[in-house]
């Protein structure tokens, strides 16, 4: 407690520790708690009413205040014309939202789900992804696809699958993922407001967490830059990296191997495209060993691409072999347990840590 | 295998002058009497069974144009339907269309032009017929066909043939191609590989252009999108779904179906469960008009009344225009599975060789003035083709160039700095 209480006193507002949430509440009544689908709502209405130009479209975001209530009480706000209920017409609307981009206006497509995204992918990467470079600036496309991503809880196979890796190896894009309720409000600000296709990442089962926001998230002017990691806790013997619900359990794991002695540094990636390489080489200088974080599948992940950096770039500061913590390399399965087996858990995280610190039989099978 | 369209006994109505009503009845359904070559065997069992059906239900979605029409009944001197600057104006432009074809074939064939190459020959009539009747600020979607839709949008000649090239001096820098046309001064915006993708971006356009005027409260946008596509399209999923959304939110555009009865070496028939597209309008609640793509006249009327009905804020309109390529579908096609006797019928039926015979017959104008016209795009190509050749290729700094609006998008180097700053990005030397 008394080491949090220091760590806020020196002051770094992006140093913040995540601790359970019933320890900071009880801490400091100066920071407000805001809820990341707040959060959401809150950026969505502040740009909207910013800017005539933006306009919400997606299923259910209108009457139905939305899927997941992050869209609540715009359409009263803002009119039909500008939160619009669209039929169940991915690839339609999307090719609309872009079509109106291509002429200034700026488009949230919100998708249900990432998953509904791929009856709509023509049109983020073919139509809005690589339209800024066919048409040489000409035409730029201000859209944003927001949506969440990933597995939530017991939804099946096809509802759960994370679309990181493949929107981020697509050049044309911006691919954001935030955590907490301060990313969710910067981070959307900034892909609103950028000139750019951005898609969105966000994560359903993180809607209803609350986080601490200081004033300054709060204020209407509030932006994260697109491109920079955040050092969500500094250590000095592993790097742990992760993005969306994934750096809240890295931070459980650094709690859990801080017992044993083992200083974690746990990186929020915040923008999956651009990469930030320089945080997290810099800091793969500092602990020598990384740990990579993520939900969607192995091969060819977002893992797959910080472990690669690493090695190309800072390959004599390492003194063990690179560690891939990511979801099972199968359909996620619906059972609760086998659910549990699919995803990357706590444990899996702090043994994958262990390995890279030598601090356990070297890795025989897979977790 | 070629069922559908051996011995086609259709009644071919010899092409005389061109007047609006002569080949069409007035409710616009193609029966036997229409030179729907290829289809007509269906035709027929088609109309004879359920005739009375398709009356019916296409009588109350063509009324509107039908109505204009039929005011237009044949009389011993058909009424022009152009004055001598509107014809001049339209055969200059087909003239173009057809004449930059046959030399981006030529320049393919020796190796300045590369790639995929879609060529518009014979369809000038039905980009002629509609294009020239925008202003600077409607907007038109195409597909990979797209070289004559620049053109006659205004782009000029030399930028195409040097985007075609893959010269920096092209409408796009040589960074799109032949099938990615874009040009935002002319409000071309686009060329797309993907069949039925630039419908959506299509309507997203008229959706901004009635944003702007009702939220945006610029009162005096009224701006018009013509998306073009052809009949292999009108099966995608994509097609159908724009057709609901901008009917049910009355979008100004109106849905140009180059209906030239081939997708590749797919026949229209074989693909299609009912071939006549225009039907499919009024299933969405719109109107649904078939006309005759080879005759640039009929085009322009029908596309008159379609394009001012969705300036006046009534809703989109889906045209098919029955039209034919005189190529294969791109220039490594072998063209094999066509019937030359089809090829022959659409042949003869030449949009360019019509308005010349109507020019000319309607006293509109004269061989000479014709022949002076084609000299004229003639030396324009030459100087064209000079002007792509002489031009630089892109620069090795232009690769990572207009990949992003904003390029921090490329993020932060290993320096920590953004890779943007780095002067040596631009020069194409940094690392990527």
């Amino acid at each position: 407690m008394l080491a949090i209480a220091r760590q806020r006193i020196l002051g770094q507002s992006f140093q913040k520790i995540r601790p359970a949430v019933s320890v900071l509440r009880s801490y400091s009544s100066a920071a407000k708690q805001i809820t990341v689908r707040e959060a959401l709502n809150s950026a969505l209405d502040e740009e909207m009413s910013a800017d005539p130009k933006v306009f919400l479209m997606g299923e259910e975001v209108g009457e139905y205040q939305g899927a997941y209530k992050i869209t609540k009480g715009l359409l009263e706000k803002y009119g039909p014309e500008r939160v619009l209920d669209t039929p169940i017409t991915e690839a339609g609307f999307t090719g609309i939202g872009v079509g109106a981009a291509y002429y200034g206006l700026k488009p949230v497509v919100e998708f249900m789900t990432f998953n509904f995204s791929m009856q709509a992918i023509d049109h983020i990467i073919n139509s809005a992804a690589k339209s800024n470079y066919m048409s040489a600036g000409q035409i730029s496309v201000p859209i944003v696809f927001r949506g969440p991503n990933g597995a939530a809880a017991g939804v099946g196979a096809q509802h759960s699958q994370c679309y990181a890796s493949w929107y981020a190896s697509c050049p044309g894009l911006k691919v954001l993922s935030p955590y907490n309720s301060e990313d969710a409000r910067g981070l959307l600000k900034a892909a609103i407001r950028d000139p750019d296709p951005v898609v969105f990442l966000e994560n359903e089962l993180l809607y209803g967490e609350s986080f601490p926001v200081s004033d300054e998230v709060l204020d209407s002017s509030f932006c994260i830059p697109i491109g920079k990691a955040k050092i969500e806790r500094e250590g000095k013997d592993v790097t742990i990296t992760a993005f969306s619900k994934m750096v809240g359990y890295a931070l459980k794991a650094a709690e859990i191997l801080e017992k044993d002695g083992i200083h974690a540094e746990v990186i929020n990636l915040r923008s999956i495209r651009p990469l930030d390489r320089s945080t997290i080489n810099a800091s793969v200088r500092k602990t020598n060993r990384l740990v990579t974080v993520e939900e969607g599948f192995p091969q060819h992940g977002v893992g797959a691409e910080i472990c690669a950096s690493v090695v190309e770039e800072s390959f004599a500061y390492l003194d063990a072999p690179v560690e891939r913590i990511a979801g099972a390399d199968v359909p996620m399965p619906y059972a609760a347990n086998l659910e549990r087996m699919a995803v990357p858990q706590i444990e899996d995280i702090v043994r994958a840590a262990r390995r890279a610190c030598y601090r356990s039989v070297p890795l025989a099978a897979a977790a | 295998m070629a069922t559908a369209f051996s011995a086609p006994k259709f009644a071919a109505q010899p092409f005389t002058t061109i007047s609006p009503t002569s080949q069409h009845k007035p409710l616009k359904i193609p029966t036997a009497a229409s030179p729907f070559l290829g289809s007509t065997r269906k035709l027929l069992r088609l109309s004879s069974s359920s005739q009375l059906n398709l009356r019916r239900r296409s009588s109350g979605s063509v009324f509107a144009v039908s109505d204009v029409v039929k005011e237009k009944k044949p009389t011993p001197i058909p009424s022009l339907l152009i004055t001598k600057e509107e014809g001049l104006e339209l055969y200059e432009d087909m003239v173009l269309g057809r004449s930059f074809e046959d030399m981006c074939a030529q320049m393919y064939y020796r190796g300045k032009m590369f790639g995929f190459v879609h060529l518009y020959n014979g369809q000038e009539a039905v980009s002629t017929g509609f294009i020239k009747l925008l202003k600077q600020q409607d907007s038109v979607v195409s597909t990979y066909r797209d070289h004559v839709h620049a053109l006659s949008k205004g782009v000029p000649a030399r930028a195409v043939m040097s985007e075609l090239f893959g010269k920096t001096t092209g409408c796009c820098r040589g960074q799109g191609g032949s099938m990615h046309m874009f040009s935002s001064e002319h409000n071309l915006i686009g060329g797309f590989a993907f069949i039925g993708e630039g419908i959506p971006v299509a309507t997203g356009a008229a959706f901004t252009s009635k944003y702007k005027r009702e939220v945006l409260k610029e009162a005096d946008c009224d701006h018009v999108t013509l998306a073009f596509f052809g009949d292999g399209t009108c099966n995608n999923g994509q097609f159908f779904e724009c057709l609901n959304m901008a009917a049910l939110w009355k979008l100004p555009i109106v849905f140009v179906v180059e209906n030239n009865l081939w997708a590749i070496g797919m026949s229209h028939l074989r693909a299609t469960s009912d071939p006549q597209i225009y039907k499919k309008g009024p299933a969405f609640g719109m109107p649904g008009v078939h006309v005759d793509g080879m005759d640039v006249l009929k085009v322009r009327e029908v596309a008159k009344e379609a394009i001012a009905r969705a300036r006046r804020g009534e809703g989109p309109t889906l045209v098919e225009c029955e039209t034919y390529r005189f190529r294969g579908h791109s220039l490594a096609d072998p063209d094999e599975l066509r019937d030359p006797t089809e090829k022959a019928h659409y042949a003869a039926r030449d949009p360019i060789t019509a308005l010349k015979k109507y020019l000319i017959e309607n006293n509109l104008s004269g061989e000479a003035e014709l022949k002076a016209i084609d000299k004229k795009i003639d030396e324009l190509l030459e100087d064209a083709v000079e002007f792509a050749d002489e031009s630089p290729l892109p620069p090795r700094s232009q690769l990572l160039e207009n990949v992003f609006a904003d390029p921090k998008g490329f993020g932060i180097g290993p320096d920590g700095r953004y890779r943007c700053e780095d002067p040596k990005f631009t020069q194409g030397t940094a690392h990527v």
